[in-house]
């Protein structure tokens, strides 16, 4: 059984929880505006992993995300206003406005992007954990994975260079039962745990709707990681309530399955216990207007941002541009 | 009037400027890398324990530690992709690809992660890593193990490629390389490990970028790099026995190129022939050939002719390879075509 949670503690993994699920609420809006250009796969329902893995971090540990990153970076305490600046496409984005959703990065908290690419953050992760291990910075890294990429050949392999290296790597699969537009039990004859047991490397399950399970998961494994103990799975059960992009129709989902998914709302979950330790209702709405407010300013800001300087984006192929034709 | 030298200077002219193995100048490449910069870390497979498949990393583990210079299992994605993590959290890691037939399974690494991170993130973070990896035909080793993919990765912005064709380009390009705050892909062409070379005790350093003319003449320029650059020169040499003086640029990197020496050269003999072992179609030829007659029309006394392996997977047979590969008499053909050629002539196919 985890540990009880101060109500502070609590109220403050709520409120992270609240930011990622009104920041998705908004750009989905924004997106049907017409103001977000591009792809966007929102994770609203899935907010407790996220927050609940971060919240057991250090400043030092270094995530890598996925398409469905917006949670990774807000729970990694990416700047709100880069944030949406970036997702709007400006200048004055995380990204300068050229990486968008699915690109987010902010290397000053440990945020190494969301990713394009299936499983394309696993290895990075695993870089870093390395950095991690040779510079003895006492960091760990989080490769937060979807049970999509548990098909993808790069997350065997990483597990097992994770586990022959004992590496500081904490893998974090939100298994919220979808690859796009595919049921997981179309995709992956395996489980992840014994999947995890063939290499060696301890594999907790966890409900992932539940803010206060994941982070008492999550405090208890990110320490064996730090301490040299090598790798470490956590498979957070969660569930994805939009499509797997913002205007996907569905049509592969039944409605059954999308009321299962409503059914276990990490919000509710969190909330019905805060309301039980005698939280007055009026700060409850007084931190979520907060964080409306909060979000407010910076869509606000995004929209008075600038075009992104070409010129700019152009200097930036290269880091240190060589003498000599590029193209 | 003419110094008489003491007897010591040729001694320790010697002493300075040993001749070492192309392989061996790669290895001390890494090694002084290594101890000038502890964030400096290689790994790959055998590239630790058994020294490398071509014995190019040989002695780096006795000397940096199981820490520093590890073997990684058969998981060429998970090298490169490790790479640019290990890059963005502060290492300049080395990794070896064995041969560039397998860089086909660490592509999403190089091309969607190390190549797009510096300009996607904004310009917040680098990614100062190398990829060696071995190139090229000759040993018959067959269609998977014979490759010069260099083109691909000279086809994406954020990459930088180089080749180098002698033991002291190798020295100084690796070291730029490990100095590179970019992702570089250094080729070495697996026929050159055994070559030996001048490399001074402190050596020259070379930019990324800079071509060297490696034979001046003012007939025609032959453009080449890795092992074909020893190829033109042979093939200079034949040519000057029947008064023909080629001028011969080894182009050393191919992302960035050096075309201010080639278009200055162009200039000079107004005839250009751009000579690689990697198959001639959609090739570092075709781009240098673009970019000359986009930039230097007026300059050419004829058409830029390319000089490179037919249109087939390298095949494993040797008459069969010897066919397929360019060589020397391809190069020489070319450079007669090129003088020959005469106005409202046209180029055979």
């Amino acid at each position: 059984m985890h540990m009880e949670l101060s109500q502070q503690d609590l109220l403050s993994l709520y409120e992270t929880m609240v930011l990622i699920r009104r920041s998705e609420e908004r750009l989905s809006r924004l997106f049907a505006d017409g103001e977000v250009p591009g792809f966007l796969h929102l994770s609203i329902g899935q907010e407790a992993v996220p927050v609940g893995i971060c919240a057991a971090l250090q400043a030092v540990d270094t995530v890598a995300s996925t398409h469905r990153g917006h949670g990774h970076a807000l729970a990694k305490g990416v700047d709100l206003r880069g944030f949406f600046a970036e997702i709007l496409g400006r200048e004055e984005g995380l990204c300068r406005g050229r990486g968008g959703s699915i690109h987010v990065a902010d290397l000053r908290v440990g945020m190494l992007g969301a990713n394009g690419i299936v499983g394309g953050g696993l290895p990075l992760a695993l870089g870093s954990a390395l950095a991690h291990q040779v510079r003895r910075t006492g960091g760990v890294a989080v490769a937060f994975f979807g049970d999509g990429a548990m098909a993808e050949g790069v997350l065997h392999e990483c597990l097992n260079l994770a586990s022959l290296w004992k590496l500081p790597l904490i893998f974090a699969c939100e298994n919220n039962g979808w690859s796009e537009f595919s049921p997981l039990e179309r995709q992956f004859a395996a489980q992840l745990g014994a999947l995890g047991h063939a290499f060696g490397i301890p594999a907790v399950q966890v409900d992932g709707s539940d803010v206060e399970a994941v982070r008492a998961a999550a405090t208890r494994i990110i320490p064996l990681a730090r301490r040299g103990d090598g790798p470490q799975i956590l498979e957070c059960k969660t569930f994805r309530w939009r499509g797997h992009y913002e205007g996907d129709p569905q049509k592969y989902r039944d409605a059954g399955d999308l009321a299962d998914a409503r059914s276990r709302d990490p919000l509710v979950v969190s909330g019905a216990r805060l309301e039980a330790t005698g939280i007055p209702a009026e700060r409850m709405r007084t931190l979520e207007r907060a964080v409306e407010t909060r979000i407010e300013d910076a869509v606000e800001a995004a929209r008075l941002g600038r075009e992104p300087d070409y010129a700019a984006a152009a200097a930036d192929v290269y880091t240190q541009a060589a003498a000599g034709a590029h193209g | 009037m003419r110094l008489r030298l003491p007897m010591y200077i040729p001694r320790l002219r010697q002493a300075l400027m040993a001749e070492t193995r192309y392989g061996m100048a790669i290895n001390r490449a890494l090694a002084d890398a290594m101890q000038a910069d502890a964030s400096v870390v290689l790994f790959g497979e055998d590239v630790a324990a058994p020294g490398g498949p071509f014995a190019v990393t040989r002695g780096l583990l006795a000397k940096f530690g199981p820490e520093r210079v590890r073997d990684t299992p058969i998981s060429e994605a998970t090298i490169a992709g490790a790479a640019v993590g290990a890059a963005l959290g502060g290492l300049k890691p080395v990794v070896e690809i064995m041969f560039m037939d397998f860089v086909t399974l660490a592509m999403d690494a190089l091309v969607n992660q190390a190549a797009k991170a510096h300009f996607m993130f904004g310009g917040q973070c680098s990614v100062p890593m190398v990829v060696r990896t071995p190139h090229g035909g000759g040993l018959n080793s067959g269609p998977q193990h014979s490759q010069c993919l260099e083109a691909w990765f000279a086809h994406v912005p954020g990459l930088k490629v180089v080749v180098p064709s002698n033991p002291a380009d190798a020295y100084a390009l690796l070291r730029a390389a490990i100095a590179d705050p970019d992702p570089v892909v250094f080729v070495e062409n697996k026929t050159l490990y055994s070559i030996k070379g001048e490399l001074a005790d402190v050596p020259q350093p070379v930019a990324i970028g800079s071509a060297r003319i490696a034979r001046s003449g003012g007939d025609a320029t032959i453009v080449a790099y890795g092992a074909s650059v020893a190829a033109a020169l042979k093939t200079a040499a034949a040519l000057a026995a029947d008064g023909i003086e080629a001028e011969v640029i080894d182009l050393r990197s191919i992302q960035p190129w050096d075309e201010r020496t080639v278009l200055e050269s162009v200039a000079k003999t107004r005839r250009l022939i751009v000579a690689h072992e990697a198959v001639t179609a959609f090739g570092v030829g075709a781009e240098i050939a673009a970019r000359v007659s986009e930039l230097a029309f007026a300059e050419l006394a004829a058409p830029v002719l390319r000089v490179g392996a037919d249109f087939m997977p390298v095949p494993f047979a040797r008459s069969l390879e010897r066919e397929c590969l360019p060589g020397e008499a391809d190069i020489m053909a070319a450079v007669r075509r090129s003088l020959d050629w005469k106005p409202n002539a046209r180029i055979k196919p």
